[in-house]
């Protein structure tokens, strides 16, 4: 039983696709594997509490939450959301025996009992650690934000508002969202949902990884798959946009999502124009629309609301309405170009 | 001794209707309110009453509750006062997205967006709820005050929303609406029910916004073909604030001085209201004005009846729009309604016979340069059909809000 957990450990520090934000502690010692003997805490995972610590789930086997725990897997995916440039480390947790389902190109199918946690931090210090839990009767999001000494997250139920500064060097209000904004974003159809691991927005090698072990039921048909962020000067410029636009609006902006209602979709597979904002009038965007008239313009960007919305910082106007404190520079090129550049 | 059924019934009745164990949570005004408040909306249970107490709750940050059939009740719209001057993030000051809300006596001040949003949140009471931009009609005001959207079953019912840069109280893509006993004052548009059917709106006080009541039907959107909507018994009065909505939204072509505007819509009945000082139109009937390619949509007004309605002192010629229906008729006559003279015979149903314009517009898209303004006699009464469904919002909605 122990050999078998360590040999899982192995494996899920093996499938790490690529490094923590923080240097990813070394797996091995001098002396040989280090037997991580820790099991994430399924009951609690499981349980209908909301609990008070990040730490009494056990998904990490030290206090400063690096080392991930048995069957605890990092992850990344290929264009992330933007966050004000926090440093992000992603982890998928799949219980014992639990599997993940391979669902096309779209949102992987992750057992009861298993979890999402996403780490945020900024100048080399955890900020908050986001967990969503796949409970019997549904997922639930929860924030939890970390102390002075990095020892311990706790519980903020109702968010909270952190200064700091960010990569890029501003002072911000940082905003840690509250149990509800968690489902704002995470949510379709009114339930909780993961957002990121879609596999249009995941390596295949991962995915590969998963299957080999058995942690995933097929691998998952994939036809386009989101660019990695990194290489976005290099790929097609619609394809980082739209990669972009995925990952940064898509949770809301869905037929299923909380901007339903704005008839503006922007996720990766969408394909009618208008849809996706090209002369498309705003429908409630109130002031959030400034002096412009449609959310896409065809090379006008400084025309279309949506570059217009992206570069604002104001509440009532920026887009996303959650989770952006700071314009993001590359992520507003990126946009800009594609939007340039189409006729 | 047998328990008689009645007793039964009401006991069972009382069962639904308030879970066992519903408690009252009591918020009180001061330090730390915004993770107090929002705790304890995160905390209740179904049936639960959130009590705030009186004073001014400073937030920094949007409230959301996310909990099936809370009650969130403050002191009165005067007393309770969520303060979000110094809002820092959200798009609005409260967001419901749960079912079966009542949100009573309490008011909402100069949040960044909208002021109360209620998303996909069915059967939802606005009571006593004050929503206000407290400087006044201006761009930088938050869109909507009272926005409740994708939802069946809204009660709207004795608010009062001022200076929304948008639309006072604004109903999207619902169904089973009644909007009453409230007033909007100083916004783009008072009231406005878009994309939405079965909806009543009666017995409201509508004043000083650009235009009163504002019933539109737009493509492109989830929800469409609005229509089998009822504006009874509204006092419509002096909607003339120069327009000062953002550019790109669609209550930015409302024309200052309009009264009741219907654009698009299959059924509209609009009798009892009394509508006066309104320089361009007391009533504007009017096709979709822009592009749009969606196949699904139909942009021209269809069946709207224009009952027997109080006018007094309407067109004033102040404008390009008030001098081009001047010019038929002759001096101190105005006409109760403008039509733009799209959609054909379907448009009216037959009515109170009065005096209209017809601007004989060329086709959908067509801009004022191509008006050829006539006068023009709405159909009188020959039988009024019956609606084809219950205009309103459920009626066991009304109990939620005895005092």
């Amino acid at each position: 039983m122990r050999l078998l957990a360590a040999a899982l450990l192995l494996s899920a520090a093996a499938l790490a696709a690529k490094p923590l934000a923080a240097p990813r502690p070394p797996v091995l010692s001098g002396a040989g594997p280090v037997i991580n003997t820790t099991l994430v805490n399924d009951a609690v995972v499981g349980s209908s509490e909301f609990p008070a610590r990040l730490s009494d789930y056990n998904f990490f086997t030290d206090a400063a939450a690096t080392r991930p725990g048995i069957g605890v897997i990092e992850y990344r995916l290929n264009t992330p959301l933007w966050s004000d440039g926090a440093d992000k480390s992603r982890f998928l947790y799949l219980p014992p025996k639990g599997q993940a389902t391979a669902n096309g190109d779209g949102l992987l199918g992750l057992p009861v009992g298993a979890a999402l946690i996403k780490h945020f931090a900024f100048g080399g210090k955890l900020v908050e650690t986001r967990v969503l839990l796949h409970r019997a009767d549904g997922w639930v999001a929860l924030p939890y934000v970390w102390n002075a000494e990095q020892t311990e997250a706790r519980l903020a139920l109702a968010g909270k508002r952190i200064e700091l500064t960010t990569p890029g060097g501003q002072a911000i209000s940082y905003a840690v969202p509250n149990k509800n904004q968690c489902k704002d974003c995470h949510s379709q159809d009114g339930a909780v949902i993961p957002v990121g691991p879609k596999a249009y927005n995941l390596s295949p090698e991962w995915l590969a990884g998963l299957k080999s072990r058995g942690w995933i039921d097929q691998m998952p048909k994939v036809s386009r798959r989101i660019p990695l962020w990194e290489d976005r000067a290099k790929v097609k410029v619609a394809d980082a946009a739209r990669g972009y636009l995925d990952a940064n609006c898509a949770h809301c902006h869905s037929p299923q999502g909380a901007a339903s209602n704005s008839g503006l979709y922007l996720g990766w597979t969408v394909k009618d124009r208008t849809a996706l904002g090209v002369k498309k009038r705003p429908v409630a965007a109130g002031r959030g629309a400034g002096p412009h008239e449609f959310a896409i313009v065809p090379g006008k960007p400084d025309q279309s609301i949506l570059l217009y919305r992206m570069a604002s910082t104001e509440g009532g106007v920026a887009m996303p309405e959650l989770g952006r404190e700071t314009r993001d520079p590359d992520g507003e090129a990126v946009v800009r170009a594609w939007i340039a550049g189409m006729r | 001794m047998r328990m008689s059924a009645t007793l039964i019934a009401a006991a069972s009745a009382l069962a639904l209707a308030a879970p066992l164990h519903a408690k009252t949570i009591a918020v009180a005004a001061g330090e730390g309110a915004q993770t107090r408040l929002q705790e304890a909306l995160i905390l209740a249970a179904p049936g639960d009453v959130v009590e705030l107490g009186a004073g001014r709750f400073v937030l920094t940050d949007g409230l959301s509750l996310d909990v099936k059939g809370v009650t969130l009740r403050g002191k009165g719209m005067d007393a309770t006062v969520l303060d979000f001057t110094g809002q820092k993030g959200a798009g609005e000051g409260l967001l419901v997205t749960s079912d079966e809300v009542t949100l009573r006596d309490f008011a909402v001040e100069n949040t960044k967006g909208d002021g109360i949003k209620s998303k996909g949140a069915d059967n939802v009471v606005y009571y006593r709820v004050r929503v206000t931009w407290t400087g006044g009609p201006n761009e930088t005001n938050g869109a909507y005050g009272i926005y409740p959207v994708e939802s069946t079953g809204v009660l709207i019912d004795g608010c009062k929303v001022s200076g929304a840069s948008d639309a006072g109280i604004y109903v999207g893509q619902s169904a089973g609406i009644t909007v009453r006993h409230s007033v909007a004052e100083g916004n783009v548009a008072g009231i406005e029910i878009e994309n939405s059917r079965n909806a009543l709106v009666t017995r409201n006080y509508v004043t000083r916004n650009t235009g009163g009541i504002l019933i539109f039907d737009l493509p492109n959107l989830p929800r469409m073909g609005g229509g089998n909507v009822r504006v009874e018994d509204n006092l419509v009065i002096a909607n003339d604030t120069p327009n000062f909505a953002p550019k790109g939204n669609i209550v930015a072509s409302v024309p200052s001085g309009t009264g009741i505007m219907i654009m698009a819509n299959d059924d509209v009945r609009i009798r009892g209201n009394t509508l006066s000082g309104h320089y361009t139109a007391q009533i504007m009937v009017v096709t979709y004005p822009n592009a749009f390619k969606d196949p699904r949509y139909n942009p021209y007004p269809r069946h709207v009846q224009v009952g027997y309605n109080t006018f007094s002192t309407g067109n004033q010629n102040r404008d390009t729009l008030g001098r081009l229906q001047a010019d038929p008729y002759p001096a101190g006559a105005f006409p109760k309604v403008l039509w733009d003279g799209l959609g054909g015979t379907q448009v009216f149903a037959p009515g109170a016979g009065l005096t209209a314009i017809n601007l004989n517009f060329p086709k959908q898209g067509a801009g004022l340069d191509q008006a050829k303004p006539q006068p023009f006699d709405l159909p009188a009464f020959t039988g009024v059909p019956p609606m084809t469904a219950y205009v309103g919002a459920p009626a066991a909605l009304d109990n939620r809000i005895t005092p």
